[in-house]
């Protein structure tokens, strides 16, 4: 059951991904990104990250999503990617590029470190009530609460640094 | 049960989509949206690799990156906004006052 759900939400996934990429419009493509990030949380789901889950919805789908829709339509002069393109052999060059860094990867993925059992004896997979949200929000606040506290000022910071952004005068 | 080896053959080609993404593309709204696509595809090799480790860490992990994409996204889509105040056009091509 769960591999039919793999593969048609994969197969999504990918068509989504490249409908960003092939696209002129760009709307379109924030449209494609949040089918591709819906997709990507039903793959939490699947290796049962519930949390990881709903956080990709909501800060994903719903926040950076909805300011990068708000950008596009601020920012979108009428036509998109028209005219000569000046780059357009080097561009060229992007497709074999990223077919050669697919099968790097492929390889890199095929070697013992990330083939090999972590730890002998051990089954993949989280044991009972390791995985949840309650062993999440354990380490959130327990183990990692210095990281937790630092992305604080993280926030505070991305937030003073785009307000002296978004006043300044242009000119 | 699917082998965790898949989610991370599915990160791979997302992840190479993304690249091929920002290499392609003119305009920086769509890199920048191509970016995403890239953290997202490095998340889930993540999280495929901490479950089968079995260890929830790399959840948190995952957390921290959310965290850092939407001050990454906000800040980068002033900037964004900005030069095109500045400029009244968008192709990467032709930016270069940020350059020094």
């Amino acid at each position: 059951m769960s591999g039919v759900v793999f593969f048609l939400v994969a197969i999504l996934a990918v068509a989504s991904a490249l409908g960003l990429v092939l696209r002129r419009n760009p709307i379109h493509g924030a449209l494609f990104l949040v089918v591709n990030l819906g997709c990507v949380a039903v793959m939490y789901l699947l290796l049962g990250a519930e949390f990881l889950a709903l956080a990709q919805v909501i800060i994903y789908a719903g926040a950076i999503m909805v300011l990068f829709v708000f950008a596009i339509m601020v920012l979108i002069p009428g036509k998109e990617e028209t005219g000569p393109d000046p780059l357009r052999l080097q561009r060229l060059l992007a497709l074999p590029l990223g077919a050669l860094l697919l099968v790097e990867i492929a390889l890199i993925l095929q070697s013992s470190v990330f083939t090999a059992a972590p730890h002998p004896g051990v089954q993949p997979g989280y044991a009972a009530g390791a995985g949840g949200i309650q062993s999440v929000g354990r380490l959130l606040l327990r183990d990692y609460l210095l990281p937790f506290e630092v992305t604080s000022v993280l926030l505070l910071a991305a937030l003073v640094g785009v307000l002296a952004l978004a006043k300044r005068k242009a000119g | 049960m699917v082998p965790e080896s898949y989610y991370t053959a599915l990160s791979a080609i997302l992840f190479t989509i993304g690249v091929v993404g920002v290499l392609v593309r003119r305009n920086p709204l769509v890199i920048f949206m191509s970016i995403e696509l890239m953290l997202n595809a490095a998340n889930l090799a993540l999280v495929a690799f901490g479950h089968r480790a079995g260890a929830a860490d790399a959840q948190v992990l995952v957390f921290f990156i959310m965290t850092v994409a939407a001050a990454e996204v906000a800040v980068g889509l002033a900037i964004i906004v900005t030069i095109f105040r500045l400029q009244r056009r968008l192709s990467v091509d032709e930016l270069s006052i940020m350059r020094w």
